[in-house]
């Protein structure tokens, strides 16, 4: 049965592998040490965020248990069990690093007297030659609510800059601002252990079982149940192979296959005519809008036979409750929000928002993505989801922070507008935490000129990143068991996130590096912070009254009822897990469906470059690879990219399995392993995005980014796949554009301030 | 007394190796695992499927009768436990004999090891490290009844190869109309499907 051989041999087979692929040796050394305590805390990776127990022996993290926690049961995925060697891990960064020859020159070991005197005093400096604004923070929401409401704060009272924005901006932008456009709120409608109420769950664009295996126990449990499960995704993942039905969709093309599915379950009469009375504004736009998406024009710009859209029509139109999930596959696109709206307006149509069970939920994919982005370390963004833009809400939080409202700056930059304004010398240097560009966003090349043409380059991590490689100083930081704190997992749930070790050598807790640089910058009197639960005594001050609303939440109150769902605006609050049961939260109560029309994405195959290149996760990694990479039992299973090509693909270009390829779009070129396999359209490749350096897939990725929130095409760009030995072509080529920075001025790169076209002002009414 | 056991369920394992990790995580095998998680066919499908020790009962496992010095003992409850290593000389006999190619030989340690049902939780009353972990029920820890009460699929506890019939502790999960592993004839199936000409009569999957 099994495929492996029956000796045990260093180097040969990985499952029996012991300590040579782990780099963990203080980990394996320990094994015989005895857990002197169980530490209850949460996951470092992902957005469910599951329950877990650390063991620590002498102040040590030794391993890990099961935590029967409400929404994982004590189940973890391979990443959550080895998430806990992070923290004696050799490649730890144990003290602060200055590149003091300049650029070109070495990172040298620095104390941190002199790495914080060098950051104040430059930045002093530039800001008084240039401008407060000159300089930027970029962080990340893979850390607690603590820290990202405080690089916040620190960014517009700190620094009095209006350039803070955050990795959150890659992720599930568009998904928030289409939730916020739609429901008056960005929050999940409904708990994971409500998932099995449902009779069908359709996944759109996820990957569930590689990037939220938890939440598959749920599925799993609604089809023990009966459930039906139907998936969109141009690949057939493991969430797709037991479906009912898989639509294979082209990538870019979602909307056609959704407003198509739409328009059979109006034909059908399977419109909830009441709900969409009762609960709804704007359904006859959107009746009106979708008509003309018949079958066959669905699947003629799918690529999705029209048999199985109907199916899957159908089976979602008949079930009585029914539950869309979805994920970056139908966000990372020039037209993210549409695709997410285009979902949204199935589950109104169906009248399921707001029944246990049923609805839309995206699944967050970051640790802290939920939390992160609602406390205002976002470029348009106050505490407690208020918009910096609009004079009230400015009002309220100048106030708990106790500075002139005329002090706090506007709105600033996104992170992926960011680069240019670096690139352009706007941006003078940055502080970038919890976040690894140079993987991370697209077209790097772009990225990588940026990051240089900073000076300084300041980088918080706790692992040489591939964008600390390029820092001027680099600071040591804590990983998350080293720090206490909450997140917000994709539920809404608030969750409590221990300390079980103390960081390692002279790495501090990145929340008092914050403080300890707002005082270098004089602004000290407004960072008091002695303690991660003072920060969060002031998010729960800052957020109350704003539409994520924490007062009510304390630590606890955590503790005591396994998470609390925001919005909970006062002590005696219990929370709300069912946030849409019986009101939407604009001003009329109601839902907003939205027509959307089909807009194919920013660039699509042409002679020269045939394939749709699309990016992904797999299961070993999380987001850039940064932690995962270092831990030997994921990176063993995954330690190199590769392209995914159908057989008929590779036949024709006289590809092998196994054989390495080129791939080039007309922003770069890299070299990697094919693996020709049956589970991916033909016309569509492949490459998991986790990895740095020439393994990077955003060497080739399109850097145009969704008009209103600015999320980056991550998933279709054109690409041809070549064999090595085959010579490069004179002229690059040409893909077939669609849009082009000139014809659509809202695309990147555009002007700072040009941000607030009418649909953000919409979406500020919330 | 209901038996508790390993229920194994290919259609839903989605290769995540979860279970490898966890089984890594004992503290009496630190840093090995196993369990194995293998691809079926990768150039066929993204099947994947965990195996375990699937703790024979009859005949009583093959792995312990073939041991020259009975390294391998079976626990009153019938667990079939890895070699014991004050006693077991390296052979490979139980390598040999397993029907299922669980147990491996560790060359460095001159030692069989294997899965044994994480007797030191199982004995607690806790589930094993990697049907803890699963998440996807792959691997599911609990008696025959709950199974049936709880969830789909068909329990199937008899494999035979060729001619030959073992009885397990551990259940595969199979489709209903299938009362029994019967290895040789999947293997003549799957071979004929491929030699045939059915599935060139699909339709098209994408257009």
């Amino acid at each position: 049965m099994s495929v492996n051989k029956d000796i045990f041999e260093i180097n040969r087979d990985f499952n029996y592998d012991f300590e040579s692929t782990g780099r963990t040796r203080q980990q394996w050394d320990a094994k015989d040490a005895v857990a002197e305590r169980l530490v209850p805390t949460h996951c470092a990776f992902c957005g469910v965020q599951c329950g877990m127990n650390l063991k620590v022996a002498n102040g040590q993290v030794i391993g890990v248990e099961p935590r029967d926690y409400v929404h994982n049961r004590g189940n973890l995925c391979p990443k959550g069990i080895v998430a806990y060697q992070q923290v004696n891990h050799p490649d730890r960064l144990l003290y602060p690093m200055l590149r003091r020859g300049g650029k070109g020159g070495k990172l040298e070991r620095c104390t941190w007297e002199e790495a914080l005197g060098y950051i104040t005093s430059r930045w002093k400096d530039i800001q008084s030659k240039y401008g407060k604004d000159a300089v930027a923070v970029y962080s990340g929401s893979s850390m607690t609510n603590e820290k990202c409401y405080l690089a916040g704060k620190f960014a517009r009272v700190g620094l009095q800059t209006r350039h803070i924005d955050y990795n959150g901006r890659l992720c599930m932008s568009s998904a928030a601002g289409a939730y916020t456009k739609a429901f008056g709120m960005d929050r999940a409608p409904i708990p994971m252990p409500d998932i099995p109420l449902a009779d069908c769950i359709m996944v759109l664009g996820a990957n569930v079982t590689e990037c939220f295996p938890i939440v598959t126990r749920w599925v799993w449990q609604g089809r023990d149940r009966g459930s039906k499960l139907i998936v969109l995704d141009p690949r057939e993942t493991p969430t797709a192979r037991t479906a009912d039905v898989w639509l294979p969709v082209k990538p870019g093309t979602d909307v056609a296959v959704l407003n198509a599915m739409l328009r059979v379950i109006i034909h059908e009469g399977l419109v909830d005519e009441a709900y969409i009375a009762a609960r709804t504004n704007n359904w006859e736009q959107v009746k009106t809008m979708v008509e003309p998406f018949t079958l066959e024009r669905a699947q003629e710009l799918s690529g999705v036979p029209a048999a199985r859209i109907k199916a899957a029509a159908l089976i979602y139109g008949r079930s009585a409750t029914s539950l869309i999930m979805h994920a970056r596959g139908i966000e990372h696109h020039s037209h993210g929000v549409n695709n997410v709206l285009a979902g949204i307006n199935l589950a109104l149509a169906r009248g399921q928002m707001g029944k246990p069970g049923g609805g839309i939920m995206m699944l967050t994919g970051q640790g802290n993505g939920q939390g992160g982005r609602e406390h205002g370390q976002k470029a348009s963004q106050l505490p407690g989801y208020r918009h910096i833009d609009m004079p009230s809400e400015r009002q309220e939080i100048a106030e708990v922070w106790g500075v002139p409202v005329d002090e706090l700056p506007w709105e600033g930059a996104a992170a992926t507008e960011m680069p240019n304004l670096m690139a352009k010398g706007e941006i003078k240097s940055c502080l970038i935490l919890c976040s690894n560009l140079m993987v991370s966003l697209p077209d790097n090349a772009l990225v990588k000129k940026a990051l240089t043409a900073l000076d300084p380059l300041i980088v918080i991590d706790f692992f040489m990143s591939e964008t600390a490689e390029l820092a001027d100083l680099v600071l040591p930081g804590s990983v998350w068991c080293e720090d206490e704190g909450t997140t917000t997992n994709l539920e809404g749930r608030v969750i409590k996130i221990n300390a079980a070790a103390e960081p390692p050598g002279e790495a501090r807790r990145d929340w008092e590096i914050l403080c300890d640089l707002a005082r270098g910058m004089g602004r000290g009197q407004y960072f008091p912070f002695q303690s991660a639960r003072e920060i969060w005594d002031e998010l729960r001050r800052a957020s109350r009254g704003g539409v994520a609303d924490y007062y009510g939440i304390t630590w606890e109150k955590i503790d005591r009822q396994q998470g609390v769902f925001w919005p909970c605006p006062s002590l005696d609050h219990p929370g709300t897990p069912r946030p849409f049961t019986e009101k939407f939260y604009h001003p009329d109560g109601k839902a907003r469906f939205t027509p959307i029309d089909f807009i194919p994405p920013a660039e699509e195959p042409s002679p020269d470059f045939p394939f749709r290149l699309t990016s992904g996760r797999v299961i070993y990694h999380y987001l850039s690879g940064n932690q995962t990479r270092r831990l030997g039992f994921l990176n063993a299973h995954a330690p190199d990219p590769w392209v995914e090509i159908h057989p008929q693909a590779a036949a024709r270009l006289n590809i092998k399995d196994q054989e390495i390829v080129r791939v080039r779009s007309p922003r770069g070129s890299m070299e990697l392993k094919a693996l020709v396999v049956p589970t991916i359209r033909p016309d569509t490749i492949f490459i998991p995005f986790h990895y740095g350096h020439a393994g990077a897939v955003n060497q080739l990725t399109n850097p145009a980014v969704d008009p209103t929130v600015k999320i980056p095409e991550y998933k279709v760009c054109a690409a041809t796949v070549e064999k090595i030995d085959q010579p490069l072509p004179v002229s690059g080529g040409a893909p077939k554009i669609n849009f082009t920075p000139q014809d659509s001025p809202k695309m990147f790169p555009y002007a700072v301030g040009e941000t607030k076209g009418p649909q953000e002002k919409e979406g500020k009414q919330h | 007394m209901a038996i508790k056991t390993l229920f194994v369920d290919p259609s839903r394992c989605i290769g995540c190796r979860s279970c490898e990790a966890a089984c890594r995580e004992c503290d009496s095998h630190k840093g090995e695992s196993m369990v194995m998680v293998d691809f079926i066919d990768r150039g066929k499908s993204v099947a994947t499927q965990p195996t375990v020790c699937m703790h024979c009962n009859d005949p009583v496992a093959p792995c312990a009768q073939v041991c020259p010095v009975m390294a391998i003992l079976i626990t009153p409850e019938g667990v079939v436990q890895m070699a014991e290593p004050s006693r077991c000389i390296g052979c490979r006999n139980c390598v040999y004999a397993c029907p299922f190619g669980v147990p491996k030989f560790d060359a460095e340690a001159r030692l069989m090891k294997k899965c044994n049902l994480c007797y030191d939780r199982t004995v607690q009353g806790l589930k094993p490290w990697c049907a803890q972990a699963c998440p996807t029920g792959a691997l599911w820890y609990g008696d025959y009844e709950e199974f049936v009460a709880q969830r789909n699929g068909h329990p199937v506890n008899r494999t035979l190869f060729g001619t030959q019939q073992v009885n397990t502790r551990v259940y595969h999960v199979l489709p209903p109309e299938e009362p029994m592993l019967d290895i040789v004839a999947l293997l003549r199936e799957a071979e004929a499907k491929e030699a045939g000409t059915a599935w060139q009569d699909q339709e098209a999957w994408v257009l």
